[in-house]
This record gives C-alpha cells, sequence and structure tokens, in this order.
C-alpha cells in the first residue's frame, strides 16, 4: 500500500467539450487536512466531481490512485464503498425518496461490498440518531424526502450527516460552508472536526477563510485555470484573505 | 375485411342462443346496438381518439365467445386467492363473464346492499336493472355496442339510500379457455342517494401463453352525496387485450375516487366518460401505467362538467421502458353555464429506454367563464444529477433508478383512500418496479408478498 491515500498525476478533464482541468497533481496523507482554493471557474467543483467519478466528466489524460487502487477505472459507486465521500455544493433533491430509506440503502450496499450481512433495524436506528446528533440534525428532517424542502443550511448539514453515516476514509467537501450562517457553520466545522481521525483525511474547497479557521488544514493549495499554481501551508490561506488571489496568479504567470 | 362482420355474423348466426344465455333487459338493447355497428366503420390506429390503438387489429383475431355458457375449467372461486393482506374485503369473482360468491361473502353485506350477477337481478329485478342499463353507455362508442351486443353476464351492485358498505367489495377476474377467447363483461353499479361503497377490481389471465380478449363496459350511476371508490388493478399477460370503456354519471354531492392501476398487461385500452349532473360534485381521476417489453397502453378520459361548483383532479403517471408504448389522452369539457368549475389535469410520464414511446394529449375545452382549470403534461427521463448523487453514496445505478421510478410513482398512489390498500399497492409497485415480480397469470404479486413477510417479520 502506497502512503499517499490519494494520488492525482497530471490530470486532465473535460465536459461538454471544453478542457477544464489541465494537468492537476495532488498527494494526500491520512491524517491530513487540505484546502483548495481558487477564483471562480478555476476548476474546484470539477476537481471533485472527477474524483467522485460523475460521468457527465471524462478524464482524458493522467491517473488518479485511492488506497493504490486505480480510482478512475471505479464506477462512482465503488468509490464510495471504498471509502470516498463528496459533500455537494449543491445537494440534490430527491422527492418521494425518504432519507431513511435512501440512508438505509446506502449503508446495505456498502456492507454488501464489503461481504457483511445487512444492519439490522434496530442497529440501523441507532446508527441514524448517534449521526444526526454530530450535526443537530432534526429527526423530522431524516424522515422527510431526501434534501426537498430543506433550507440551505439544513442541506449541508444533511451532507455532513450522510458523511457521519457512512464513515468515509477520504471526505471531499466541495463549498461545504457556502450559504451558511455563522451558528450553521460552527456546527458544520463542529461536525468535520469530530469525524476527523489519524486514519481518515480531507480535501475542503472553500473561498473563504472562516471554514479553515475551524477545520485548520495543514495544506494549501490554489487552483487557477485547471491547474494547481501554489501549495503551501495554512499562511497561504491568511495570505488570500487578506490580499486576494491576484498577487498569486501575477505571480504563476510571470 | 371489416373485423366487426365477424361479430355481426356471429350475433346473427346465434340470436336465439345470445338471448337464451341473456335476460330480456340485456337482450332488448342487442339489436340496437347491432345497426350501430353495422353502420360504423371501427377508428383506425391515428384517428382523432384512438391515435395509438389499432382497433381493426386487435378486434381482427378469431376468439371464441362462450355464448353457450359452458364451465370453462375451474371454479374460480374455489382455486383463486387474491387477498390484499391486512384488509379484509367481501370477495366476488367473475370467471369469464360468469359471476361467483364465496359462501360468506354476501352474508358480511349490510341490508340494502345486493351484489350478484348482473344477469341475475335482470330476471329477478328488471324493473331496477332496466332503468339504469344501457342509460350511461353510449352505443356510439363501437366498443361499447359490441359489448351490448354480445353481453349475457358480468357483476350489478345495488346499494340503497343512505346505506354505507364499509367493507371494500373485491371483485376477482379471470380470463381463462383452452382456445383464445373473450370475455364480454358488463358491470352496473347504482349507488342511491347518500349511499357508499368501494369496489377493488383485480384483473388476471389464468395462462400467459393464451391469447385472450376483456372486453368490458361499466356503468356507475352515483346519486346525490354518494361516495364511491373504485380501483382497477390489472395483473394480466402479454397476450392479453383489455377494452374497457367506463361511464360514470354523478349527481349533485357525489364523491368518486377512479383509479386504472396497470401493473402488467399486454395491450391495454381504458376509457373512462365521466359526467357531473348536479353541483358540487368532487372526482378524482387517478391512473398509473407501469409498462415494459412490448406492451401497450392507452388511457383515454373524457370529463365532462355539465353543472357548476364541482370539482375534478385527474392524475396519470406512467413509466414507459422496453420496447412499450404508453398513451394518455384526457379532455375536460365545461359548459357554458357550468360556472365555478375546478378541473385539474396532470399527466406525467418517465420514459425509461431509447425504444420506449409516450404519447400524451391533454385536452381542456372551456366554454364557461368563471372556473379554475388546467392541464399539464411532462415527459422526460430520470435526471442524471439525482443518479449520480445517489451513486456517491454507494447504490449502483440500477438501484438508484429503481428507487427513483418508486418515488416518481408515489403521488398517484397517495390520494389511495383505504390505507391498506395504498400500502399494499405501494408494495406492488415497488416490486413491479425492481422487477423481482413475474408476470405470472395468478396473482404472483400476492404470492410473493407473503414470502417477503414471512421472511422479514
Amino acid at each position: 500500500m502506497s502512503q499517499y491515500m490519494l494520488k492525482v498525476s497530471d490530470l486532465h478533464a473535460e465536459t461538454g467539450g471544453k478542457e477544464i482541468l489541465k494537468g492537476i497533481n495532488l498527494e494526500v496523507r491520512p491524517g491530513e487536512v487540505h484546502a483548495i482554493m481558487g477564483p471562480n471557474g478555476s476548476g474546484k467543483s470539477t476537481l471533485s466531481m472527477v474524483l467522485a467519478g460523475n460521468p457527465a466528466y471524462t478524464v482524458t489524460r493522467g491517473e488518479a490512485t485511492f488506497r493504490g487502487k486505480d480510482l478512475l477505472a471505479m464506477p462512482p459507486e465503488v468509490r464510495s464503498h471504498e471509502g470516498l465521500f463528496l459533500g455537494f455544493q449543491y445537494p440534490v433533491e430527491i422527492p418521494g425518496v425518504s432519507m431513511v430509506n435512501f440512508m438505509r440503502a446506502a449503508v446495505n450496499e456498502k456492507r454488501k461490498y464489503l461481504g457483511e450481512p445487512p444492519m439490522s433495524a434496530t442497529d440501523f436506528l441507532r446508527l441514524m440518531r448517534e449521526k444526526r446528533a454530530v450535526v443537530e440534525l432534526d429527526s423530522k428532517l431524516a424522515s422527510r424526502s431526501v434534501n426537498e424542502g430543506f433550507s440551505g443550511g439544513e442541506k449541508k448539514r444533511n451532507e455532513i450527516f450522510q458523511m457521519a453515516v457512512l464513515e468515509p476514509r477520504l471526505s471531499i467537501l466541495d463549498e461545504t460552508d457556502s450559504g451558511l450562517d455563522v451558528d450553521a457553520l460552527r456546527i458544520v466545522a463542529d461536525g468535520v472536526n469530530t469525524l476527523k481521525s489519524p486514519e481518515n483525511a480531507t480535501i475542503v474547497i472553500t473561498h473563504y477563510q472562516r471554514l479553515l479557521d475551524y477545520l485548520q488544514p495543514q495544506i494549501v493549495h490554489i487552483l487557477y485555470k485547471g491547474r494547481i499554481i501554489r501549495t503551501d501551508g495554512p499562511e497561504l490561506a491568511a495570505f488570500i484573505e487578506k490580499n486576494g488571489f491576484d498577487p498569486i496568479i501575477k505571480d504563476a504567470e510571470l | 375485411m371489416n373485423p366487426l362482420k365477424q361479430y355481426l355474423d356471429l350475433y346473427e348466426a346465434n340470436a336465439e342462443l345470445v338471448n337464451a344465455g341473456g335476460a330480456p333487459v340485456l337482450n332488448a338493447l342487442r339489436d340496437s346496438a347491432a345497426e350501430a355497428l353495422r353502420n360504423t366503420v371501427l377508428p383506425c390506429k391515428g384517428s382523432e381518439n384512438y391515435e395509438h390503438t389499432d382497433l381493426p387489429a386487435l378486434l381482427a383475431p378469431d376468439y371464441g365467445v362462450n355464448l353457450g355458457r359452458k364451465q370453462l375449467g375451474i371454479n374460480a372461486a374455489d382455486s383463486f386467492s387474491c387477498r390484499v393482506p391486512n384488509m379484509s374485503t367481501a370477495l366476488f369473482f367473475l370467471s369469464g363473464d360468469s359471476f361467483a360468491a364465496t359462501p360468506n361473502s354476501r352474508n358480511q353485506l349490510p341490508d340494502g346492499v345486493t351484489v350478484c350477477s348482473l344477469r341475475h337481478a335482470a330476471l329477478t329485478e328488471p324493473e331496477l336493472v332496466a332503468s339504469h342499463y344501457g342509460r350511461l353507455a353510449s352505443i356510439d362508442n363501437p366498443l361499447t355496442a359490441l359489448n351490448t351486443m354480445l353481453v349475457q353476464d358480468g357483476l350489478f351492485v345495488h346499494v340503497r339510500a343512505g346505506v354505507r358498505v364499509e367493507k371494500p367489495l373485491q371483485l376477482v377476474s379471470i380470463l381463462q379457455g383452452t382456445i383464445p377467447m373473450m370475455a364480454v363483461r358488463r358491470i352496473l353499479l347504482v349507488l342511491e342517494d347518500g349511499a357508499q361503497a368501494c369496489l377493488l377490481c383485480c384483473d388476471h389471465t389464468q395462462s400467459a401463453d393464451m391469447r385472450c380478449m376483456n372486453l368490458q363496459t361499466v356503468e356507475i350511476c352515483c346519486g346525490q352525496g354518494a361516495r364511491f371508490d373504485m380501483y382497477e388493478l390489472e395483473e394480466s399477460t402479454r397476450l392479453t387485450t383489455r377494452l374497457s370503456q367506463v361511464y360514470l354519471d354523478m349527481a349533485a354531492g357525489a364523491n368518486v375516487l377512479l383509479d386504472g392501476i396497470t401493473l402488467y398487461n399486454g395491450t391495454t385500452r381504458n376509457e373512462v366518460h365521466a359526467v357531473f349532473n348536479g353541483e358540487e360534485a368532487e372526482l378524482q381521476l387517478l391512473g398509473m401505467g407501469i409498462e415494459d417489453a412490448d406492451r401497450r397502453l392507452d388511457n383515454y378520459t373524457l370529463i365532462r362538467h355539465e353543472k357548476g361548483h364541482c370539482q375534478s383532479r385527474e392524475l396519470f403517471k406512467y413509466v414507459v421502458d422496453g420496447e412499450s408504448t404508453g398513451a394518455f389522452t384526457g379532455r375536460i369539457y365545461v359548459a357554458p353555464d357550468a360556472q365555478k368549475t375546478e378541473a385539474y389535469q396532470s399527466n406525467r410520464n418517465l420514459v425509461a429506454s431509447p425504444e420506449a414511446r409516450m404519447f400524451s394529449k391533454p385536452q381542456l375545452e372551456i366554454y364557461a367563464d368563471d372556473v379554475k382549470c388546467s392541464h399539464g403534461t411532462a415527459i422526460g427521463q430520470l435526471d442524471p444529477a439525482q443518479i449520480f448523487y445517489m451513486r456517491t453514496r454507494g447504490l449502483d445505478e440500477a438501484t438508484a433508478k429503481t428507487l427513483l421510478r418508486q418515488a416518481f410513482m408515489a403521488d398517484v398512489i397517495e390520494p389511495v383512500r383505504l390505507p391498506q390498500l395504498r400500502d399494499r399497492l405501494r408494495h406492488l409497485v415497488d416490486m413491479r418496479l425492481a422487477g423481482n415480480a413475474a408476470d405470472a397469470a395468478s396473482c404472483a404479486s400476492c404470492a410473493s408478498i407473503s414470502c417477503e413477510e414471512n421472511g422479514e417479520i
């Protein structure tokens, strides 16, 4: 097994005939928290979609391994079973599918993949209760349709709730902080911190310093025009909060 | 060649036999029906109200009609079980067109309720039957004319004024035969003022490899303030053709729910002709079709708001997969003085394969000016964003699609007014969409339910 949990090399990807990622290199080890920042349209969400396996995106070059396995060869559900989680920037509403049924299916599909029997109803309900507490998610939301009629903050909390239930090895949180008020941000950040361990890793995609204040990433990347143009420690995020992306972009273009 | 000729010839050659197996009240309308048929040209595929049903082709095969009323095969009442779990019903059978009751099914009904063979009723209470029979069903409709010319039996339900039938009536209809057979069925339902009843019709075909036809005409007369639910559940076979026309008449304050559920079928053409003939009446008209392989389903509905202050809500949903075809034509007519009418119609459809076809034709014809009416149709596919979201949580593509299709049908199951039936339907639909129920002649879905319950609980 490689020391890297995730290793991305020279990753190129396109959607709708337009190349968005133009050679991404990224290495993530267990226990690390990475932040990926960058101006709008730089390819941050595309990177998360490609890593999660969205069929709307095509990888044209490069490779990605997850725990030594070829990530790009896996369908999205296998990536999930292997421990990859994507917290969506815009969680999708699924009218008519209840959260409970959805999570039961998710949990049991993973158990099937791991060769385990389905979870008993009692254990499942206990798991739901326990994980709801992580993000203070109302039990009423759990009986509703997936994300339907949820407020922006509830949707984001619901993402972290699902992350808590699935216990991923690597979580990619795509702008989980956008649209959150101060209290919701704290709840979400506390949730993520609670789930952090030396064995798992997190990639946080964000525009803002404020989530990073909570999550304390060790490594910060700046993504611009489909490439990572700078990788540095947490002070890079503070620099951007103060000066914006321009100085770094200018620097990179020299 | 005119495909109606074989039926006209059959009738003319066997009029005595047909009449002998019928009853004077039924026989009285045969000749005018035959005359109407002689003067009609069957609408072919592509004509206004039959765009996707090829009547001449469907009626072309040489079906046997059991005019001699011979006992065919087994007695349905003895051998067949189609129960809704946890729901006790008063159970009745139509085997072909022959009525049968279980010994205690009649005992479960209150006084003032008659449930019996239509022929029996026509013989024993001719005036009652004659005052309703053929009143709503129009022989201008060639299928109804054909039914009227040949019909000998079926079901008769009469509920006297103010009588409430608490227990749902269940009619299990079975098509059977050793040669291709056509069952000519007539169902006459009369609810007097303030009466209440609920009828669940389960349609089955005994043998999966036999071609057969259900030619059915249903007349429903609802008196003032009457409340009536009818759920029709078709679980037949690929070789079954069902041609059904339902005629509904609602007096003031009547409250009716009609629900046509097509789970398994071959070729189905369901027509509903509903008329508001009094104010303050309400109709919920629901329909659902799950089609795959080469099955075809064509629903035609016409709601006539002749009187004001009535409300109709119509929702039809289809999932078409494989190489199947779905069609929906819904027309709402609002008469010039039917003010304060509320009529809402919606048809939404999921096309699940590139070869499947869905045709939808919503129509509003409004002559009153103070009404609330809407109609809408949508034909689409599953949202790839939803599928991807579910896959990132570990559901494979097939499971995600199944869950989404099940969810799609949720809002047409929700309005079902019998809670136990609603639960059962949800279960049957889930199983149908998950693809793990067989296309069988018997009530396979019921059997699977009990297995699953044994396993889980």
